[in-house]
C-alpha cells in the first residue's frame, strides 16, 4: 500500500474543500467510506490515492421528503439502511437487496455512498500482474479469454465486460433513486441510472461524477407500488457471494393488465441494469406468461456472451419470469411480496 | 462404596487395564482399552484446551515474539517459467524501516530441501533450490524477501521491488500437459498401475456397462490460520549476539503438523545438526496436509541468518496460495461392467493428474477403489501430467476425496441402469477379502454402517424416479455414497511417560491442530494408567519430545497409541523392578498386573495392590521416566485395514435457477472404537462440511495461460458458509478393530470422502441431471 494522508471531514462542504485542496495535477484524493472496497484495492495497489478524505462522519440521517419519499445520507451504513422500518415496509426490495450482499460485518462498515461506487470484482482487475483495460486503458483484457464466469452479458464492450457488483444499486435503479451530489462547482442531482457508465472504449471511467464530486445523499421517490417489490439473488452459495444473476422487480396491475412495472438486474450488467426494454414490453400488456416471455427475451436479445457466462442468459430469463410471475400473483392477491 | 473400598473388599474382579496385548500379530490379543464399556474411553470429554482457545489464551506461531525481531514480506514471481534478469531492490532498501532485502543474489547458501515421500527426512513440498539462483519454476514463487521493523513497512517495500524476467515457454495448460502424460514410478510408494485379470476384455463382454470421465478441479488449503512462524538463531547461552554464529540453535515457533520431520529437513537444508534446531507448535489453526515445510519457513530462517536478527513471517491469505501447494486436478475414467445381478465383472479406474517434476505425489485417486468392491477383473492406473506449477500436496483425504467422487458416481449410474437400489448394488459387491492384495480385512462393517445409516436417514423414502418429488419450485432428491479411508500407523513414533506421586506426563512429538488430540490422548493415558484425567499431562507439539509422529494420513491417534502402549509396558516393567520384597505385588510379572486406581494391581487378586506413590516412595524415587519406540506396524502387513462409512444426502434443486441446497446430510461410519464421542463427531462433521465444499463450490482458478491462481482469497475461493451447511447427523458402529491400538482407526479424513458423490447423486435423483465435473454448480444444471 502506498503511503497516504488522511483527513476527516465533519460535513460535506469541508469534505469537498479538503479534496480540492489536496488534489493537483499529480495528486489524487479519494473519499473514504467504510473502506471495505477501497482499502482492499489500495492493498493490491490498484488504487493509489495520495490522500483519503474520511466521509463517514457525514449524514447518517434517513429523512422523509416533502414528496413522500426518503432522503438517505450518504454515510448511512448498509446495515442501517436495510434495517430502517420505513425502507422495509415501503421499499422492501432495497432492504432485501442489501441484506443479500456481503456479510453482516461488511454491511456494518459499508456506507451507501461507498456501495454505489464499489468497483468490479473481476479477478484480473485486482491482480497487477495481469492485463486489464479498466486499470490501464489499452493494456488488454485478460478476462476475455480467461475466467469470466461472473462477467456481464449486457452493456459490455470489446474492451471490458466487468460486472458492476452492487446489489443495493440494482434495487435503487428499479426504485428510480436520485443521487444528490456536491462538488467544487456546486450541487446537482443525477438519476441513479445515469450515475454509472457502460465501459465502451474507456472502462476506466466508470461514472459521470466530476472531479472531487461527493455523493451526499440518495433520494427515494414516493412509489406506492414498491411496497410489493422483491429482490431475488442467485449465487453460488447460500450467502456471502456476489450475484450470478439478481432481479429487482415490482408490478402494478389494472385488472388483468400490467399497469406499471419496474425491473432491474444485477450480475449481468456492466452497470446496475434497469431493464427498460422489458418494462416497455410489459406496460399495458396482459399479465400473461406469453407477455413475460416476450418482454424478457426483448431485454436479453442484446446479450453478448462468452463461453463461461453464456448460462446467464437462460438464468436471467428464468429468474425474471419467475420473479415477475410472483409479483403479478402477489398483486392479484393483494398480499405482500 | 468407593472404588478403593470395593477393591479392598476383594469380592469383585479387578477391572484395571492390563498391558496391551500383541494386537498387531495374527494371533495376538486386542488392546484391553478397545473393550466396550471401558471407563473414560469414548466419553465426550470437552477439549482440554477449549477455554484457552476461546478466551484467546492459546498462542499461535505468529504471536510469539523475540527481542529485536524484524518482520518479513515476500515478493512473488509473476511468470511460471524462466529467469530473473534483474531485481531492483534499491528503492525498497532505502524505505523507512527496511532492514534488508534478500534475493538469490545475497541469500545464504542452502542445500536442496528433502521432499516428502522422496527422502526419509523429507518434509518439503518440492526440491527446487530456494532463492539460490535466478530460475523461476512457478507463477507465485518467492523471488525476494523484505525485512523491516514493522510488518507494514515490509509490505510497503515489497511492492517497490521491481523484477525483470525472461519468460520461457511454460506448461501451464492441463489439456496440453495431459497429451504428454507419463506413468510415475510409484504412487504413495506402491505401483502406479494395478491389474487383476483382463479388465478391458471383461468390460467389453459385460451385460451392463458404465463408462464415464469425471473431473475434479484444483483445491487450495484454506486453514483458518494462515501459515506463520517466528524464529531466531539463538546462542546456546540464550544470547543473540551477531558475532560467532556457529553453535547457534535455530529456534522456531511454527504452525506445523510435522515438527520432527521439519527439523530433519531443515537440518539438511542448513547443513547443521538436527539437535541444533528446535521447533515448537503448541497450537495449529488447522493443517489438513498443508502445514508441512514450504519455502516460507526456510526463507525466514535464511533471512534471520543474513541479518542476525529474529524474524516473524506470516503469510497473507494470498501468500498461502502462492507458496503452499494444494490438491491437484484430476481427470478420471471409471468403467464398470456388471452382470444382470449387479455383480461387477470389470472395474477400471484410471486417469491423469497434474504434478510437477519436483515432487512425487500423484493425487492417488484410486486408493479407495483398491479396497471397496469385489470385481473379477480390475485395472487401476494413474498417470501424471507435468506442469509448471507450485508442487501439489496432501489435502484432507488425498485420493479418496476425489476418487470416491468418480467411483461412487459411476456406481450410482450403474444402479440406475440396473434399476437397483444403489445401496443394494454396493452390498452385492461387498468383498470377502481385499480385492487387490488378497489380505483379510482387520475390521470391516460397512454394510452394518450403511444399513443403520439408511434407516436413520429414511433412505426407503428416496424417490425412485429422478425429478419426481418436489416442494414448490424445489425438486428433492436423495443420494448416497461409500466413504473410506485407510488405517495407517507410520514408523518412527515413540513416547516418554514420566510418573510421579501426583500423576503422569506423556510426552510425544505429536500435534494438536484442532482435532482434539490433546484431549483424547489425555483420556487414553488416564485410562491406561488408571489415573483420573486431571492427573495426566499430555505434552506435544515440540520437536525435542520423543518420536517422529506425523499428523497426517489420519494416523496420529494410532501412532501415539502404539507408542504409549510400548512406553506403558516399559514403565510397568520398571515399576515392578522397583518393588521390594515387602510389596504385596512382589513376584508378579508384567503380564500379571494391571493399572487401576492410581497404582498397580494383580489382575487376579484385587488385594495385591500398591499405588504408584507407594512404589516410588519405597524405592526412594521422586519420579520414574521411560521412553520407548512403538512396535513396528506389523498389523499392516497382515491385514487390509480401512475405515468405512456411508454418506447420505438430500438436496433441493430449484427448477427456476438450478440453485442447489443441501437439506440433510448423514454420515454413518465404521472406524473402530470411537475414543471421544464429542471430538469424533466434530471431526466427522468438519470433514463432511469440507466435502460439501468439494461437492458444490471449491475450485482454484488456475489460469492456463499464465499458471497463475486467479482467486487467491476467501472472497473469491468459495468454501461453505453457515447457510450452506444443514444439520449434519453422524453415527458410528463403534466396533473395535482387534488389531489396532485402542481398537481405533483415525477419523480425521474419512468424513470428506464420499460426500462429493453423495451430493452429485442426490442432485441427479432430484432433477435427472448427471454432473461429472466438480464442483456441481448451477450453470452445469441449466
Ligand atoms: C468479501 C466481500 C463480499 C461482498 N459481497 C457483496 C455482495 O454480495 N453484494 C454487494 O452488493 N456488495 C458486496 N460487497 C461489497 C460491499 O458492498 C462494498 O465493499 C461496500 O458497499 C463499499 O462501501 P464502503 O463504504 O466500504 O466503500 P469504500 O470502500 O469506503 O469506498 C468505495 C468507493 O466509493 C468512494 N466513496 C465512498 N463514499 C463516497 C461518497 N460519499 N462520495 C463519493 N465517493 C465515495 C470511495 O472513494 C471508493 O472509491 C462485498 C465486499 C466484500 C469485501
Ligand atoms: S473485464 Fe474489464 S476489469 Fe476485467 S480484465 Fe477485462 S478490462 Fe479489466
Amino acid at each position: 500500500m502506498k503511503a497516504f494522508d488522511y483527513h476527516q471531514a465533519v460535513d460535506s462542504e469541508q469534505a469537498v474543500a479538503q479534496a480540492v485542496r489536496v488534489s493537483g495535477a499529480e495528486d489524487m484524493a479519494k473519499y473514504l467510506g467504510g473502506g471495505t472496497n477501497l482499502v482492499d484495492l489500495m492493498r493490491e495497489t490498484v488504487e493509489r490515492p495520495d490522500a483519503l478524505i474520511d466521509v463517514t462522519a457525514l449524514s447518517h440521517a434517513i429523512d422523509e421528503t416533502p414528496e413522500g419519499g426518503l432522503l438517505i445520507g450518504a454515510a448511512t451504513t448498509n446495515a442501517e439502511l436495510a434495517g430502517d422500518i420505513r425502507v422495509r415496509t415501503r421499499y422492501p426490495m432495497l432492504s432485501r437487496a442489501i441484506l443479500t450482499g456481503a456479510s453482516a460485518q461488511i454491511r456494518n462498515m459499508a456506507t451507501v455512498g461507498g456501495n454505489l461506487l464499489q468497483r468490479t470484482r473481476c479477478a484480473y482487475f485486482y491482480d497487477m500482474a495481469t492485463h486489464c483495460n479498466k486499470r490501464e486503458p489499452g493494456a488488454g483484457c485478460d478476462a476475455h479469454e480467461g475466467f469470466h464466469r461472473y462477467h456481464a452479458i449486457l452493456g459490455t464492450s470489446s474492451s471490458c465486460m466487468a460486472t458492476h457488483p452492487s446489489d443495493m444499486a440494482v434495487a435503487l435503479a428499479a426504485l428510480e433513486a436520485r443521487i444528490h451530489l456536491r462538488g467544487p462547482d456546486g450541487d446537482r442531482q443525477l438519476p441513479l441510472t445515469e450515475l454509472h457508465r457502460e465501459p465502451g472504449e474507456r472502462p476506466d471511467i466508470e461514472t459521470e461524477l466530476r472531479p472531487q464530486e461527493l455523493i451526499v445523499a440518495i433520494e427515494l421517490p414516493r412509489l406506492p407500488m414498491a411496497a410489493r417489490s422483491g429482490y431475488r439473488k442467485v449465487r453460488d452459495r447460500a450467502s456471502y457471494a456476489f450475484a450470478l444473476v439478481s432481479v429487482a422487480s415490482m408490478v402494478a396491475l389494472d385488472g388483468g393488465t400490467i399497469q406499471d412495472v419496474r425491473l432491474a438486474l444485477g450480475g449481468v450488467g456492466t452497470k446496475p441494469w434497469r431493464a427498460y426494454r422489458a418494462e416497455e414490453a410489459l406496460r399495458g400488456q396482459p399479465a400473461t406468461e406469453a407477455t413475460l416471455v416476450t418482454a424478457v427475451d426483448a431485454e436479453l436479445a442484446a446479450a453478448k456472451t462468452l463461453p463461461d457466462n453464456a448460462f446467464k442468459v437462460e438464468l436471467a430469463r428464468r429468474t425474471m419470469i419467475a420473479e415477475l410471475s410472483r409479483r403479478i400473483a402477489d398483486a392479484r392477491s393483494g398480499g405482500d411480496a | 462404596m468407593s472404588a478403593l473400598d470395593k477393591r479392598r473388599s476383594g469380592d469383585n474382579q479387578p477391572s484395571g487395564v492390563a498391558l496391551a496385548g500383541d494386537y498387531w500379530r495374527p494371533d495376538g490379543r486386542p488392546d484391553p482399552l478397545s473393550e466396550k464399556g471401558r471407563i473414560g474411553i469414548g466419553a465426550p470429554l470437552s477439549r482440554v484446551d477449549g477455554v484457552e482457545k476461546v478466551t484467546g489464551g492459546a498462542r499461535f506461531a505468529g504471536e510469539f515474539t523475540f527481542e529485536g525481531m524484524v518482520y518479513a514480506a515476500l515478493v512473488y514471481s509473476t511468470i511460471a517459467n524462466g529467469r530473473i534478469l534483474t531485481i531492483d531492490r534499491q528503492e525498497a532498501e532505502s524505505m523507512n524501516g527496511v532492514v534488508r532485502v534478500m534475493t538469490h543474489e545475497n541469500a545464504p547458501r542452502l542445500n536442496l530441501p528433502p521432499v516428502f515421500l522422496m527422502s526419509p527426512n523429507g518434509a518439503a513440498g518440492d526440491d527446487h533450490p530456494i532463492m539460490q539462483n535466478d530460475r523461476v519454476h512457478w507463477n507465485g514463487q518467492p523471488v525476494a524477501l523484505v525485512l523491516a521493523e514493522t510488518q507494514e513497512q515490509a509490505d510497503a517495500a515489497a511492492e517497490r521491488i521491481h523484477v525483470d524476467y525472461q519468460a520461457e515457454p511454460a506448461m501451464t495448460d492441463f489439456e496440453l500437459a495431459k497429451t504428454q502424460a507419463r506413468q510415475p514410478d510409484n504412487v504413495l510408494g506402491g505401483p502406479a498401475e494395478i491389474t487383476i485379470g483382463d479388465a478391458d476384455k471383461a468390460f467389453e463382454m459385460a451385460a451392463h456397462r458404465v463408462d464415464a470421465i469425471y473431473r475434479t478441479p484444483r483445491h487450495n488449503h484454506n486453514a483458518i490460520e494462515p501459515h506463520a512462524l517466528t524464529l531466531a538463531w539463538v546462542k546456546e547461552d540464550g544470547s543473540e549476539k551477531e558475532s560467532e554464529r556457529d553453535g547457534e540453535t535455530l529456534r522456531i515457533h511454527d504452525a506445523s503438523q510435522c515438527v520432527d520431520l521439519a527439523v530433519a529437513s531443515l537440518a539438511e537444508v542448513f547443513g547443521i545438526d538436527a539437535a541444533r534446531i528446535h521447533i515448537t507448535s503448541p497450537f495449529v489453526g488447522g493443517g489438513f496436509g498443508g502445514k508441512t515445510l514450504w519455502q516460507h519457513q526456510i526463507l525466514a530462517a535464511a533471512a534471520a541468518k543474513l541479518v542476525g536478527r529474529p524474524v516473524r513471517l506470516a503469510l497473507s491469505r494470498k501468500g498461502v496460495y502462492r507458496v503452499v501447494g494444494g490438491r491437484t486436478c484430476t481427470e478420471q475414467r471409471v468403467a464398470l461392467g456388471a452382470d444382470a445381478d449387479g455383480r461387477l465383472k470389470a472395474l477400471i479406474h484410471s486417469g491423469v493428474v497434474a504434478m510437477t517434476r519436483h515432487n512425487n505425489l500423484p493425487e492417488p485417486f484410486f486408493q479407495a477403489t483398491k479396497c471397496l468392491y469385489a470385481a473379477d477383473h480390475i485395472r487401476l492406473s494413474i498417470d501424471v501430467a507435468d506442469m509448471h506449477m507450485l508442487a501439489n500436496t496432501f489435502m484432507r483425504a488425498p485420493g479418496e476425496s476425489v476418487g470416491t467422487f468418480a467411483l461412487e458416481s459411476a456406481l450410482d449410474e450403474l444402479a440406475e441402469q440396473l434399476g437397483m437400489d444403489p445401496l443394494e448394488l454396493r452390498a452385492r459387491n461387498e468383498p470377502e477379502q481385499d480385492p487387490t492384495n488378497g489380505l483379510a480385512f482387520s475390521s470391516r462393517h460397512l454394510l452394518e454402517a450403511a444399513r443403520a445409516g439408511a434407516e436413520r436417514f429414511g433412505w426407503a423414502k428416496r424417490p425412485i424416479q429422478p425429478g419426481s418429488q418436489r416442494e414448490d419450485e424445489w425438486q428433492i432428491g436423495m443420494g448416497c455414497a461409500t466413504a473410506t479411508y485407510p488405517y495407517m500407523r507410520m514408523p518412527g513414533a515413540a513416547a516418554r511417560i514420566t510418573l510421579t506421586g501426583e500423576g503422569a506426563t506423556v510426552d510425544i512429538a505429536a500435534h494438536e491442530m484442532g482435532m482434539g488430540t490433546a484431549t483424547v490422548q489425555t483420556q487414553i493415558a488416564a485410562a491406561r494408567l488408571g489415573l483420573p484425567v486431571e492427573r495426566i499431562q499430555f505434552r506435544y507439539g515440540d520437536s525435542k519430545l520423543a518420536g517422529r509422529v506425523l499428523a497426517g494420513g489420519s494416523q496420529q491417534t494410532a501412532a501415539i497409541g502404539g507408542a504409549v502402549i510400548a512406553a506403558h509396558r516399559a514403565l510397568v516393567i520398571e515399576l515392578l523392578a522397583l518393588l521390594g520384597e515387602n510389596s504385596p505385588l512382589a513376584g508378579l510379572t508384567p503380564d500379571d498386573v494391571e493399572c487401576r486406581d492410581g497404582g498397580l494391581c494383580s489382575s487376579v487378586d484385587a488385594s495385591r495392590f500398591e499405588t504408584y506413590e507407594q512404589i516410588l516412595a519405597r524405592a526412594g524415587r521422586r519420579e520414574l521416566s521411560v521412553e520407548t519406540d512403538a512396535a513396528d506396524s506389523a498389523e499392516l502387513a497382515n491385514w487390509s485395514m480401512h475405515s468405512f462409512g456411508t454418506i447420505f444426502c438430500e438436496v433441493g434443486v430449484s427448477d427456476v435457477t438450478a440453485e442447489i441446497r443441501v437439506r440433510r446430510l448423514l454420515g454413518s461410519f465404521d472406524c473402530g472404537r470411537i475414543l471421544n464421542a464429542k471430538t469424533a463427531a466434530s471431526q466427522f462433521r468438519g470433514g463432511m462440511i469440507m466435502g460439501l465444499g468439494l461437492a458444490l463450490m471449491e475450485e482454484t482458478l488456475f489460469d492456463p495461460r499464465s499458471g497463475r491462481v486467479m482467486n487467491p482469497s476467501l472472497a473469491d475461493y468459495h468454501v461453505p458458509v453457515q447457510m450452506d451447511v444443514p444439520e449434519i447427523d453422524v453415527m458410528w458402529t463403534d466396533i473395535p478393530d482387534p488389531h489396532t491400538p485402542m481398537g481405533a482407526h483415525g477419523i480425521g479424513e474419512i468424513g470428506i470422502t464420499g460426500v462429493g458423490a453423495a451430493v452429485a447423486n442426490a442432485v441427479y435423483n432430484a432433477c435427472g441431471k448427471r454432473v461429472r465435473e466438480l464442483p456441481v454448480t448451477l450453470d452445469k444444471l441449466l
